[in-house]
This record gives structure tokens, C-alpha cells and sequence, in this order.
């Protein structure tokens, strides 16, 4: 039985221990010990305000953006792909190093500093729930107000991807922190580790595993939104940006099968180079890191890092670089030796977080007070296109739902318990994985846009496409680990076929179906912003929906619609996972886990 | 080293005392301890668990300040982390993904010596407690023991005056305990470290009458000192003879105390004045154990401090479960002995429903309990949301027991059948009418 399943890492779900670690990205929010009463808290409310005030913010700078924004010449040579491949690779690593910046500051503030942490941490959950492609024509509007347009464009990608990349790695470096163990914490204390050799030698090294993994999934998560930020056109505004997503979509529009061959195959050939050069060899080097003290049975390897790593070249600069840092670690124990107790003067700290508390709370209710203004004027036939949008929209998402449950209990199940049917299929569901849903939309419109009611039919496929291997690689993890004991028992007891599934297969697949039904619901929200909406050969076509609101109203420069869909979405998406996924994560937590 | 106490003071601790507050209540760790270590000794601090013998060590090396009182160390105040102090960890505590000679290393680095200096020390070091050979694996390759030897090295390194050591042989199987225990008096007795003093927090009493000139006993709720023996025995020291086991027995029946009157052992309700007395976490078969073990002994009566060896269970686990045997009249401590009472030689006779029903008779007199059900009495359909109970214990314990407390009340209140509990809806219910 496949104890650990090898994925590629461009899927978001491949820890060892699935469910503990990925439910840990919510877990952390749920407050300890107590079962919780309320789905909504104080921090909640005002964290929606602050968004509603970036949101009106944005609204407000996009007044003055240009009607028409001219798109760049996208050209199909095969000889440019090289320059698109890097140009979308660049993207993806200046989102990663602002994400990688972020986490490490952010996460270190919000897991050393009790007043900081209770704003920063719920305000992390709500940002992490939020669909971020709904964010999009708001950012992109608001900075070419400001900014050129190609350079709105390039930043509005670049943020975009930062906030899909960052939440998970900011919660899993904070969680790490946070669970650092009492007595190396105090080993560190007594043995006089400073602040930069305690980073080093003890925060670093204990979060490496995850924050690594978590990269890995932030990367692939990224690859959506950067396929979706480089083809994001409205009306008469294209906001594309050269790149790989780009070619893609340009060849779909001349229906030119051979240039959308060419551009797939470098997008899967940079995918599998950055898994095999660069996250292969990264978990491998990692697994130094792991703090359990017994040997694994399956150590994750990398034939790229068994190569370098014992290469003459790579142990001399090794060498040099060792002799650096030791002079440097040196330096900076004399420089900022360990800090004594610091005084805290509390009577001053109050005074001063009072001003800081009163300031944000002043600017968040005059931002609001503007925000509702600017509410007012939308008339009330909007407000029902907006709720009879945000419906339709929910449909599409639970129908593909609904979908992907249908195929991926099955083929996950036959996967994770058995072992020759993995071995066919793993390879193959791996590589369609690795392809980011985003860049083979265009294709999946050239194929339904001549059929009636097509571009409904691929907004869902779409969303499937975005959602399906959260769902289909959790279950695979949770079937795989089924205890054989349980496996023996069912048919020792002769239970039928249904009658295991009823009592074993399904309880102990559910919290994995929930955790990945939580991502992949999410996914698909964020989907209906290009799904919904497209400009495709020429032509314009919309389906009825909120994320298709939101991209009209980007279209006419209806900035009132535009802040109340977007704002909408927001909420909708926050009402259905507190209300719904967190309820039906609780059961699966508090009943349905094993061990 | 007792033959060479200079008398003079290394450490003071002046009425130390170290409260938490969880909501409106404060709870005390330690209250108004008085200690000084000299020069020379070996002092160990022994008690049950949650008697603040941890906190205290953690007050001693800096680590945490507290609440009240003062700390000097050559009579000067303590201010941060102590840099003359040094602990040998439980667990421990050495970084995973450094090598042992890192590990050494990493302390010697972060006071700023240089790595040839460092390097000639570090082998020097792993080379005396027998890690030769051993530098450049990793902790998990070792065994508990040489890990704990690579946790005494580092400790070594930094060559403290005062080494503080943190239950350091309780996570080693046996023999591996033995050895290192022998290897630190070795060191110790023979002047081969620059050490001046010892401090070590212990729960297991041979171990500390083995190696200590003078234990301090401690006890809980709240923390305190409530007695100090000397040892005064010549090391190497004969644990089969006549004067060890005397100071073993002395201590034991400080530890286990002898039972009380029944209003005092079982304490107060919540909301009453007076101490609330926590159930101690013990399982009723556990229990029912320790009962029938003790019918079938001569006269159902035993010396407390050779029954851990005789069930073969640890000290700390039988400790409580005697203060759960006495809370419920099963059992009587007194000098030394634990006596099976007539009720509990019932108990260990009876059918298992008519041991449910002695059970439940007891617990319904145990004030926790009887607050319980009243509250579950007085409430709509007799049950009541567990939040809502949690809320209620919450100001009567430190953070994290009430928790604890609660889930024992449901475990004790299940078993008799008094009370039942629905884990979906958190429901807490009063089965029989009371």
C-alpha cells in the first residue's frame, strides 16, 4: 500500500501527514481549548470593514483610470516563448520573494506579540477565504490610475499572486513558531542564542519542512492567478501582459492548434524543471529538519540533489560560504548579543496603542461612512442583479462540486488503496494536475463557444478543472490511510459492499473530502471572475453571474457596481465558510478523525 | 562534596513567589519559597507534579522572572537569563538538524569565541562524557542516554557555576539512567568540573537520596517547601543499606502525607469558601487495580514507598492514584503505610455493578461532583451545555485544569452512572434523579 503519495508539488496536497497539516491552516483560527459558539467575532466585522475601505479606496482611484487601455502585441512565433516562459517565471518569483518577506515578518510579529496577534491572526483568516481574483479589477483599475498602464499590469500580477502565495506560508510559519518546543526555546535562552543566531539555528530550521512544502503549494496556487492576471481583458480595457498565459490565449483566439500545443508544452516543461531542479531538491536537503528522532522509512530524494551536493564545485563554494557566515555570525553575537529582560513600561505602551487603536478605528469608520455612500447610489434593481448573480454563481459552484465528488471518491479511492491501479494512473493525474486550469481555458472555450449555452457549460468545467485535485489527491491520502486493522474487520465481519462503504470507506474519507472541498470551493469562486466574462475572437460573451458583474462593471467604468459585486462576492464567500465548511469541518475534526 | 562546604552562598531565593491570573483569579505556583545553595552542594528538588519544582528552576536560571520577591546570585540580583547557570534538560532539548558537535559547538558560538578555540573544547568535552566517535551524528542516531550525555557536554561547555538539572535521567530506560547517574558523581565527587553547585529537580526519590547532600520537598497547591533533609550519607552511596533506606523512608512519608478528616480531604464546592480541591486525573480501573492489588496483600496494608516497586508503577502515577483512593474513603495513609479501609476492601470484593454503586455513593459526596449535579438539577431537562460548566470551573482553576477537571468529572460521573454525556451536541445530563 502506498503509505506517502509522490506528487508532483504543482498540486497543493501532498504532506505526509495530509489532513494534520493541512487542516492546520484553519485550525490555527479556531480559538483553543473552547468549542467555539459563534461562527462570526468582533475581528471579523472590522476586518470586513477594512476590506470594504481598501475596496471603496480602490474603487475611488479607478474614477480617474483610463476608458480604453490598449493591450500588447502578443506574438505567436514560437521563438518568443522562450522570453514569455521567463517573463511569467519572473512574475511568479517576485510574487514569491514579497510572499516569502511577508511571512517571515508578519508570521514573527503575530507569534511574539500578544496584542499584535490578535488582529493580525483573524485578519489572516478572513484575507485567506477571500476570493482573491475578485480583487483583480479593482487593483488593476486603481493602479493604472496611478501608475502607466503596463506597469499597473505587471504590479496588479505580481500582488495578485502574492496574495494567493502568501496566506498559507505566513499561517504555517506562524503555526510553526508557535508550536516551537518550551524546552528548546528555553535551551536557546540559557545558552544565550541572540536574536539572528536564534533565527538561524532554531525558528529557520524548525519551520524548513513546512515552510518549503508550503511553498511548493503557494507556487502552484500561484500559476492560476498568474495565467489569469496575464489574460484578464475586459471590454475595451486589455490589461494582458506578455507571458506564457498570454501565447496561450492569443493561439486559442486564432484557433491555432499548433502554437497552443507549443505553449502547453512549456508551461508543463517549466513546471516538471522548477519540481525537479528546484522543490525535489529542496524537500530532499530538507528532511534534516525533521524534528521527530526516529529515522524515516521513505526520506523524500532528489537524484538532481544527490548529483550537486557531492560535487567538488558545490563543496568548495560550500566551504567559502561556511567561512563567510561564520565571520558574520560572529560579528553579529558581539554586535547584538542576547537582549536581557526588557523593561516594559506598561502605563506608555497603553497610552501609545490607545492613539494607534483610536487612529485605525477613526480612518476604518469614516473609509466605511464613504464606502456606504458610495452604496447608496446603486439602485435597488442592481442589488438583485447582484444577488441573482451571486445565485447563479453558487450553482455553477456546487454543480462543479458535485462533478468532481462524483468521479474523485472513486478514482481516489481505487488509487489510494490500491496499488497497481496507482501506478497507471498516478504519473498520468499527475502531469494533468500540474497544468494550471487558468491556461487551458481559452482552449476549453474554443471547443464550447459554438455550442448553446457554451460558455456556461465552460465556466463549470472551468471550475472543475481548478477544483478537482484538492478534492481528488485529499482523497487519495485519506483512502491510503485507512488502517488495515479496520479493512480486516470489515470483512472479517462479511459486510457487503455498501455496507463498508456506509461504515468504514466514507467516515474515514470525510474530513479529507471536507479539507479538500474547502480549497476547492474556493478555487471555484475565484474562477467565475474569468469564467463568467470573456472577450474570445473578437466577440464578448457573458453568462449571469456575480464574477460576470464584476468584470461588466469593470468594462463600463460602473465603479459603484463594481465595489458593491465585489464587495458581495467577498461576503458570500465568508457567510458560506463560516456558516457551512467550518461546521461540517468541526464534525469532521471532533468525530471522523482517525487516531 | 558535603566534606567541603566552604558555606558560602551561591544562590538566594527570598520569598519567591510566582502567581498566574487567568481571569479574575490568581492562581499561585509557588508561594513564599526561602532557599540558598552553597558552595559545594548538591540540592535536590523533589515533590508530585504540578508543585512548581519546574517553576522554579526556571526562576533560579532567569528564564522567568517572579511574581514577588528576589533572586541573588553572589548576592546580586538576577536580571535575564543567568549567565553563570546552565540546564541539563528532560527531554533533552538539543537541536535536531545539528550534528553532536554542533550542538556543543552552537553554545560555546553564541558567546562569542572563535571556532579554533571552539573547536579544541568541544572535542575535549564530547571525548569526556564518551562521545568519541560520536561528532558528527545526529541526536536521532543516539540513544536516550548518549543524547542526554551530548545535553551534559553542551552544559559542561559554557563551564557553569551553577548546573541545573531538569529531571535529566526520568526520559532513560533504566540502565542507561543508572550509568550516567554514576558517571555524573564521578565527575561531580572528583572535582573534574568547574562546577561549584548542583541543582536538581527529581521526582523519583532513590535517585535523589542517591545523589543529593539535601533534598528540599515540595508540595502542591499551592507550591511551597514544606520540609528539608539532609542526607549526610558518603558517596559512593549503598542503596541496599540500612541508613539509605531510613532517609528514603523519611522522605516518602513526608511525600504521601497521611490522610486527613474527611471535611479537609475532600475540600470545598465551587463558590464556597475555602479550597476546591482538583480530582486527580486517575482512571476508575486504575483504581479498581490498586484496590484488589492491596486486598490481596497481608493485612491489605503496605509501606507506600515499596509499592510503586511492587506494582511496577511510577511514583507519580500511584501518587495520585492514592490521593484518589483517600479523596474516596477507599484507602487510609498514615506513617508510611497504606491501609485498605473496610469500604474499599468491599469495593475490591463486590460485583461490577455493586462496585458502580459503592462508587457512586462515594463520588456523590465529593463536593466537585455534588456541585455538578445540583447545577445539572437546577438546569432545563437537567443538562447543561459544556461550555457553560467549563465557564463556571474556569474561575476556579488555572488555565488549562478546569479543562481537565471537567473531562475527570464526566469520566468519574459516566462510570457511576450519575451523569452522562453527548459528545455531538456537548450536552452534559443528569441520569438518575438526585
Amino acid at each position: 500500500m502506498p503509505k506517502q503519495i509522490d506528487l508532483l508539488p504543482c498540486v497543493p496536497m501532498a504532506l505526509g501527514s495530509s489532513l494534520e497539516k493541512n487542516m492546520g491552516l484553519l485550525q490555527n483560527t479556531l480559538p483553543p481549548k473552547k468549542r467555539i459558539k459563534r461562527p462570526f467575532t468582533w475581528g471579523d466585522v472590522i476586518v470586513i470593514l477594512l476590506m470594504a475601505v481598501l475596496l471603496y479606496g480602490g474603487a475611488r482611484l479607478s474614477f480617474d483610470s483610463p476608458l480604453i487601455i490598449e493591450g500588447p502585441q502578443i506574438s505567436l512565433n514560437p521563438f518568443a516563448l522562450p522570453w514569455y516562459t521567463l517573463l511569467s517565471v519572473g512574475r511568479m518569483f517576485g510574487a514569491y520573494i514579497l510572499s516569502l518577506l511577508f511571512t517571515l515578518t508578519y508570521g514573527r510579529i503575530a507569534a511574539y506579540n500578544r496584542h499584535a496577534e490578535s488582529v493580525l491572526m483573524p485578519l489572516l483568516d478572513v484575507l485567506q477565504s477571500v476570493p482573491i481574483l475578485s480583487f483583480l479589477p479593482i487593483v488593476l483599475l486603481g493602479l493604472s490610475a496611478i501608475l502607466p498602464e503596463r506597469v499597473a499590469a505587471e504590479l496588479a500580477a505580481v500582488v495578485l499572486i502574492f496574495t494567493s502565495q502568501a496566506w498559507n506560508m505566513t499561517f504555517g510559519w506562524y503555526q510553526s513558531l508557535t508550536t516551537i518546543p518550551r524546552e528548546l526555546l528555553e535551551a536557546s535562552s540559557i545558552f544565550r542564542l541572540n536574536t539572528w543566531m536564534r533565527f538561524k539555528r532554531l525558528e529557520l530550521p524548525f519551520a524548513m519542512i513546512g515552510l518549503i512544502w508550503n511553498s511548493v503549494m503557494s507556487w502552484a496556487g500561484g500559476w492560476f492567478f498568474l495565467m489569469a492576471s496575464e489574460i484578464f481583458t475586459v471590454g475595451s480595457k486589455d490589461f494582458r501582459l506578455p507571458g506564457l498565459g498570454a501565447y496561450l490565449q492569443e493561439a486559442s483566439n486564432q484557433g491555432n492548434f499548433y502554437c497552443i500545443a507549443l505553449g502547453l508544452a512549456a508551461l508543463i516543461f517549466t513546471i516538471v524543471a522548477l519540481d525537479q531542479f528546484v522543490w525535489r531538491p529542496l524537500l530532499a536537503w530538507s528532511d534534516r529538519f525533521k524534528v521527530e528522532m526516529v529515522e524515516s522509512d521513505q526520506p523524500p530524494t532528489s537524484w538532481f540533489y544527490d548529483a550537486v551536493h557531492t560535487s567538488r564545485l558545490f563543496l568548495w563554494i560550500r566551504s567559502v560560504l561556511l567561512k563567510v557566515n561564520e565571520q558574520f555570525d560572529l560579528w553579529i553575537i558581539r554586535r547584538a548579543p542576547m537582549r536581557l529582560y526588557t523593561e516594559v513600561k506598561t502605563s506608555k505602551r497603553n497610552w501609545k496603542i490607545g492613539i494607534f487603536y483610536s487612529l485605525t478605528g477613526g480612518l476604518l469608520l469614516y473609509g466605511g461612512y464613504r464606502a456606504v455612500l458610495m452604496l447608496v447610489l446603486i439602485p435597488s434593481t442592481q442589488w438583485a442583479q447582484i444577488g441573482i448573480g451571486a445565485f447563479a454563481t453558487f450553482l455553477r459552484v456546487s454543480l462543479s462540486l458535485v462533478i468532481a465528488l462524483l468521479w474523485t471518491i472513486p478514482v481516489g479511492v481505487a488509487i489510494g488503496t490500491n496499488r497497481r491501479v496507482a501506478a497507471i494512473l498516478q504519473p498520468i493525474v499527475q502531469v494533468t494536475a500540474a497544468v494550471p486550469a487558468t491556461a487551458i481555458f481559452p482552449i476549453i472555450l474554443l471547443i464550447f463557444i459554438d455550442v448553446t449555452g457554451g460558455l456556461n457549460i465552460a465556466a463549470v468545467f472551468l471550475m472543475l478543472m481548478g477544483t478537482q485535485w484538492y478534492l481528488l489527491f485529499n482523497i487519495i491520502a485519506g483512502a491510503s490511510a485507512i488502517p488495515q486493522d479496520l479493512k480486516n474487520t470489515t470483512s472479517i465481519l462479511q459486510l457487503s459492499r455498501w455496507e463498508t462503504w456506509r461504515t468504514l470507506i466514507l467516515p474515514a474519507l470525510f474530513p479529507f473530502i471536507i479539507t479538500g472541498a474547502i480549497t476547492a470551493s474556493g478555487g471555484a469562486w475565484n474562477a467565475s471572475i474569468v469564467a463568467e466574462y470573456v472577450n474570445f475572437g473578437g466577440q464578448t460573451l457573458f453568462a449571469t453571474g456575480i464574477g460576470s458583474l464584476i468584470s461588466q462593471a469593470t468594462a463600463k467604468g460602473d465603479y459603484p457596481l463594481l465595489l458593491a459585486s465585489t464587495l458581495s462576492m467577498i461576503l458570500a464567500v465568508i457567510l458560506i465558510n463560516r456558516l457551512f465548511w467550518r461546521r461540517l469541518y468541526k464534525l469532521a475534526d471532533e468525530k471522523y478523525r482517525m487516531g | 562534596m558535603a566534606i567541603n562546604h566552604t558555606y558560602n552562598a551561591l544562590l538566594k531565593l527570598r520569598h519567591v513567589q510566582q502567581t498566574y491570573a487567568s481571569g479574575q483569579r490568581r492562581f499561585t505556583a509557588v508561594q513564599d519559597v526561602n532557599l540558598t545553595i552553597y558552595e559545594g552542594e548538591f540540592v535536590a528538588l523533589l515533590g508530585p507534579s504540578g508543585c512548581g519544582k519546574s517553576t522554579l528552576l526556571r526562576i533560579i536560571t532567569g528564564l522567568q522572572r517572579p511574581s514577588k520577591g528576589t533572586v541573588l546570585y553572589r548576592e546580586q540580583p538576577v536580571n535575564g537569563v543567568n549567565p553563570h547557570a546552565t540546564i541539563v534538560f528532560q527531554s533533552f532539548a538539543l537541536f535536531p538538524w545539528l550534528s553532536v558537535f554542533e550542538n556543543v559547538d552552537l553554545a560555546l558560538k553564541a558567546r562569542g569565541i572563535p571556532s579554533n578555540v571552539r573547536a579544541a573544547r568541544t572535542t575535549d568535552l564530547i571525548d569526556r562524557v564518551g562521545l568519541n566517535g560520536f561528532e558528527t551524528a545526529y541526536p536521532r542516531e543516539l540513544s536516550g542516554g548518549m543524547r542526554q550525555k551530548v545535553g551534559f557536554a553542551r552544559a559542561m561547555a559554557v563551564e557553569p557555576e551553577l548546573l541545573c538539572l531538569d529531571e535529566p535521567f526520568s526520559a532513560l530506560d533504566v540502565l542507561s539512567a543508572e550509568s550516567l547517574r554514576s558517571e555524573l558523581m564521578e565527575l561531580w565527587t572528583g572535582g573534574g568540573i568547574p562546577t561549584k553547585a548542583i541543582l536538581m529537580v527529581s521526582h523519583n526519590i532513590e535517585e535523589a537520596v542517591f545523589m543529593a547532600d539535601r533534598i528540599v520537598v515540595m508540595d502542591k497547591e499551592p507550591g511551597r517547601i514544606v520540609a528539608e533533609v539532609k542526607v549526610g550519607l558518603q558517596h559512593p552511596r549503598q542503596r541496599k543499606s540500612e541508613a539509605f533506606q531510613k532517609v528514603m523512608d523519611r522522605v516518602y512519608s513526608i511525600l504521601a502525607g497521611q490522610t486527613e478528616p474527611e471535611t479537609i480531604e475532600l475540600g470545598v464546592a465551587p463558590g464556597e469558601q475555602g479550597r476546591t480541591r482538583s480530582l486527580p486525573n486517575v482512571t476508575i480501573t486504575d483504581l479498581a487495580g490498586l484496590l484488589e492489588q492491596l486486598s490481596e496483600l497481608p493485612e491489605n496494608r503496605f509501606d507506600i514507598y515499596r509499592l510503586p516497586h511492587e506494582l511496577g508503577v511510577n511514583s507519580d502515577h500511584l501518587l495520585s492514584l492514592t490521593e484518589a483512593a483517600e479523596i474516596l474513603g477507599f484507602v487510609y495513609v498514615e506513617k508510611g503505610d497504606i491501609t485498605l479501609t473496610s469500604l474499599g476492601e468491599t469495593f475490591a470484593e463486590a460485583s461490577i455493578q455493586a462496585r458502580k454503586e459503592i462508587f457512586a455513593a462515594r463520588i456523590r459526596r465529593v463536593p466537585l461532583m455534588r456541585w455538578l449535579m445540583t447545577m445539572l438539577n437546577n438546569s432545563e431537562n437537567r443538562a447543561l451545555n459544556w461550555d457553560i460548566i467549563y465557564d463556571a470551573l474556569e474561575s476556579e482553576f488555572p488555565e488549562g485544569d478546569a479543562e481537565k477537571q471537567l473531562d475527570i468529572l464526566i469520566d468519574w460521573g459516566r462510570h457511576a452512572e450519575l451523569i452522562s454525556y453527548n459528545d455531538d451536541k456537548a450536552l452534559v445530563y443528569l441520569k438518575t434523579p438526585s
